[in-house]
């Protein structure tokens, strides 16, 4: 089970644990990830204006990279799966978009939406599976209640996405259940928790992020865990209302499996 | 050789204004077969037809070519002036200069170029015109109506009123549909039962109708004015002749807890079972899945306590053929699933319901006899909050594109009802848009708003969760420019409706066109709102698009007229421009028979003896009376042995050679 890896510039600055136990799990779940060489950023925000093609090139060139090794792509941060999915979504069903792209990166082979772009999560689930997961557990987060918090990256668009059932996801409470832990299901666990908001408006992300701590903390949650970033930022540096512990999925899973 | 008058139509300015109509009568009489050409401002007028028919005597003309509108505008009317005037019907073709030429273009110049090339065009195909003679068909003076509720009662009873027989197939143990689960009825708040029942007596006693419930049409063949419909009578395990309704059986069923869908699985009914006290036939129906004889072998109380022997376990389908003159679709609606809206917490939050539970909630013979309890509690709620547009309006595919049209005033009507019955309950209402036509409708809704101080809030709900045993409902108030979050303890989505599952398979079984959403097609928008455009097949309520009850019997009314209209009379014209198959020419190879809509080509085998030849061959023969004249057996053929009367081959060539001359 070998794999092409794109971390994306936070997992090698801000969010270095998201990507270093991401590593550690894999490794001890027998799955090889192979960090693609000279990757650029995602883009960051996946670009809505349909005239621009600049800012997905980028992408595009990395889904290119895993094409040549013949390899599937994982992702772990939720921006970048997002992005580099509805990009690779784009060369697929988007003519022009596709005609336009390949005409600028003059490719050895055109690039029309080959490689499969997997999340880490939807590794864990369909190559693993969360049962060979229990298996592997060394320290159960036994009667840890833990909330998972999705945000919307991952979520939406769920026609695109394809990731989960956006209003009633349950992937990462079957995660969690995996390491032996307990789900907390709260309604708040796929809104937004103010995203970028956080540059303009600090209240508003403020307002967001505390209404998500408080919804999981309502439901007896001990524990926020996340794929993306900016939510850990947003949770730990907005919600300021709430103690709640936010750790990246990976942190605890890796302390699971016994590879922290 | 032909002797064609060409009669060329301002249509006032419509036409006259693009096109040089003189240039174009002018140019006709270059025309070798045409004897006679003029231009007129109004050819279908009074004094235009005169002008038509004194032409055809006086110039001895065979057939006539009308420069004008559309076929579908004036093509009969044109007909019958030719046939006024001693020509066959058939002899006419239309060149339409309205729509397809001064209505689409600006310039005069082109337009009249292009006005020239129609009219040699149908000038072209009128010299190849063969007079056609309409064949005769008998009528069937019985109806069908297929659907048990509102729509399908009023249409049967008003044709068994006209003196016809009529049969009704509901697919559920009992008549009545929808209208029998409503509460009350807007805007007069009558209760939908003392309405309905009567009428549905009516059904059960009127000596001209047979009702097949729990019954469903399997099978549909023929053409307008002799329909045979196959229909499957589903086995109910009770023999209809000797129950007496007495329910005797029902009380001792030990089966208790199956969800009742009369009350919208609100509470539970036994295995055997009435669905309510007064269906129509009043005849219990075993739930083979849920009873304990069907499931175990052992039980078979229903069959001890029933005092009139009635309960047959061994009960099968059966079956029963029927002619018909006419068939009516009242297959109505359902309130759609809302598996895809998880925002709304449907089906997870238990005091999160929909509307037409919610009539059951308040319905003085459902579950809660009347009294507004919550589903999660049985406790009477302080605050209501009722989502308009669930599903209607939307522009994602898990939603319906069209207006379900009802659920403003019923929605008012609940809101009104809810503060009637307890008026210190508050109740808020989330809408897009208050639509209200109809009379004494606005009224209606500006009494809830004024008289009952039901809160009504301009916006749309994203989410609805629970907390702390409150249900949450966060939506948007768009006057107020803000987000809210209100605290409620019921929560009622008024849930868009889509047609009946079965209306699908009814009409393809039908050959009656359906739009994207599956609501049948009517054969016009505004002019035969009930027809569809399949010849004998009527359109009876909310199969045809969403309607409330007033709007339902209206239409239920005018469904009826029509088909008695139909069975009225003896015998019926059929169209002559059918297909026939020419038997030198055709091979057998059963390419036509695949195509056609209708099931009207079937093949004959003959042996065909000659000089050296005794063979056998096979060919295809077209029954005209099935034929609808569509033309794809023509196109399909390949060895253009078949054709379109009226349209063959021979004259569509004509036409392309005249446009490209």
């Amino acid at each position: 089970m070998t794999y092409s890896y794109y971390p994306g510039c936070t997992l090698k600055t801000k969010a270095k644990d998201l990507d270093l136990y991401a590593r550690k799990s894999a490794e001890a779940l027998g799955v090889t990830l192979e960090e693609i060489e000279e990757w650029q950023c995602c883009g960051g925000v996946y670009p809505q204006a349909k005239d621009e093609i600049a800012t997905k090139l980028s992408s595009v060139r990395t889904l290119n990279s895993a094409k040549e090794k013949g390899q599937d792509l994982i992702t772990v941060c939720s921006a970048c799966h997002h992005v580099l999915k509805r990009v690779n979504n784009d060369m697929k069903t988007d003519e022009d978009i596709c005609l336009r792209a390949n005409n600028y990166l003059q490719l050895d082979e055109e690039y029309k939406g080959e490689t499969n772009v997997i999340h880490y999560l939807e590794m864990l689930r369909d190559v693993v599976g969360f049962d060979k997961i229990k298996e592997k557990v060394v320290n159960p987060l036994t009667g840890k209640k833990i909330a998972a918090y999705y945000g919307c990256l991952l979520l939406r668009p769920s026609s695109e996405m394809m990731f989960d059932n956006a209003e009633n996801p349950t992937i990462i409470e079957e995660f969690i259940k995996a390491i032996g832990g307990t789900p907390v299901v709260y309604p708040f666990r796929n809104e937004c928790c103010g995203g970028y908001i956080t540059l303009e408006d600090k209240e508003l992300a403020s307002k967001n992020s505390n209404k998500v701590l408080a919804s999981a903390e309502g439901k007896g949650a001990e524990m926020v865990i996340t794929a993306c970033p900016l939510c850990m930022y947003n949770l730990q540096n907005n919600g300021t209302e709430h103690d709640l512990p936010v750790v990246y999925f990976t942190e605890i899973l890796a302390e699971a499996l016994g590879v922290k | 050789m032909q002797r064609i008058g060409v009669f060329v139509c301002w249509c006032g300015s419509n036409i006259a204004a693009t096109v040089d109509v003189a240039a174009v009568a002018e140019a006709a009489k270059l025309e070798p077969a045409v004897a006679f050409a003029t231009d007129y401002q109004y050819m279908c007028s009074e004094s235009g037809q005169s002008m038509i028919k004194d032409a055809v005597k006086e110039h001895n003309l065979t057939g006539i070519v009308i420069a004008s509108c559309s076929p579908r505008m004036h093509e009969t009317t044109f007909r019958k002036t030719a046939q006024a005037a001693g020509l066959n019907p058939y002899m006419v073709e239309i060149a339409n200069l309205r729509e397809q030429c001064s209505w689409v273009h600006k310039n005069k110049e082109e337009a009249t170029e292009k006005a020239i090339v129609l009219m040699r065009t149908a000038v072209a195909k009128l010299t190849l015109n063969q007079p056609l003679i309409a064949g005769e068909s008998s009528v069937t003076k019985r109806a069908l109506v297929i659907g048990g509720g509102i729509a399908g009662i009023q249409t049967a009873l008003d044709i068994a009123d006209a003196g016809y027989e009529v049969d009704i197939v509901e697919k559920k143990p009992t008549i009545g549909g929808k209208m029998a689960q409503l509460d009350k009825t807007f805007p007069t708040l009558d209760c939908a039962a003392c309405i309905l029942t009567p009428k549905m007596v009516d059904v059960a006693t009127n000596d001209k109708i047979t009702i097949y419930s729990y019954s469903e049409v399997e099978e549909v063949k023929g053409f307008v004015g002799n329909f045979t419909a196959k229909i499957r009578r589903k086995a109910r395990y009770v023999d209809e002749e000797l129950c007496t309704g007495c329910g005797a059986c029902t009380e001792k069923c030990p089966s208790k807890k199956n969800p009742n869908e009369f009350n919208m699985g609100l509470d539970n009914r036994t295995a055997i079972y009435i669905p309510f006290a007064q269906a129509v036939p009043k005849v219990p129906v075993i739930d083979a899945k849920n009873c304990i004889k069907f499931k175990t072998g052992k039980c078979g109380l229903c069959a001890t306590v029933c005092p009139s022997n009635a309960i047959k376990y061994d009960q099968e389908d059966t079956f029963v053929e029927e002619n018909y003159g006419a068939i009516v679709v009242a297959t109505g609606f359902n309130p759609i699933k809302l598996d895809e809206f998880g925002e709304l917490g449907y089906g997870q939050i238990p005091d999160v319901i929909t509307s037409l539970e919610y009539e059951r909630l308040m319905n003085a013979a459902g579950p809660t006899k009347g009294h507004v309890l919550r589903p999660s509690d049985g406790k009477k709620p302080k605050k209501i909050v009722f989502v308009q547009c669930v599903g209607s309006r939307g522009q994602s595919c898990r939603e319906k594109g069209y207006c379900s049209k009802i659920c403003c005033m019923y929605t008012a009507k609940h809101a009104i009802l809810t503060k009637d019955h307890y008026p210190e309950m508050d109740v808020d209402v989330f809408y897009i848009d208050v639509r209200t036509p109809g009379k004494n409708y606005d009224e209606f809704y500006r009494r809830a708003v004024e008289e009952y101080d039901v809160n009504y809030i301009k916006g749309q709900v994203g989410k609805i969760y629970e907390e702390n045993g409150k249900v949450m409902v966060q939506g948007s108030d768009m006057l107020g420019n803000k987000q809210l979050t209100v605290e409620a303890d019921l929560v009622v989505l008024a849930t868009a409706i889509e047609p009946d599952e079965t209306a699908r398979s009814i009409g393809t079984m039908l050959t009656a066109s359906m739009d994207t959403n599956d609501f049948f097609t009517e054969a016009h928008a505004k002019l035969r709102p009930v027809e569809s455009p399949t010849a004998g097949i009527y359109l009876s309520g909310v199969c045809q698009g969403p309607k409330d009850v007033p709007e339902t019997v209206s239409q239920a009314g005018a469904a009826a007229s029509k088909v008695i209209g139909l069975l009225a009379k003896d015998k019926l014209v059929g169209n002559p421009c059918v297909a026939g198959s020419n038997p030198l020419l055709c091979n057998g190879c059963g390419q036509c028979a695949n195509v056609c809509p209708y099931g009207a080509i079937s093949y004959v085998e003959e042996e065909v003896r000659g000089p050296g030849v005794r063979e056998v061959r096979r060919y295809a023969v077209v029954n005209e009376a099935v034929c609808q004249g569509c033309g794809a057996c023509t196109v399909t053929c390949p060895s253009g042995a078949m054709d379109l009367k009226g349209f063959t081959n021979r004259q569509i060539m004509a036409e392309v050679d005249a446009i490209c001359k």
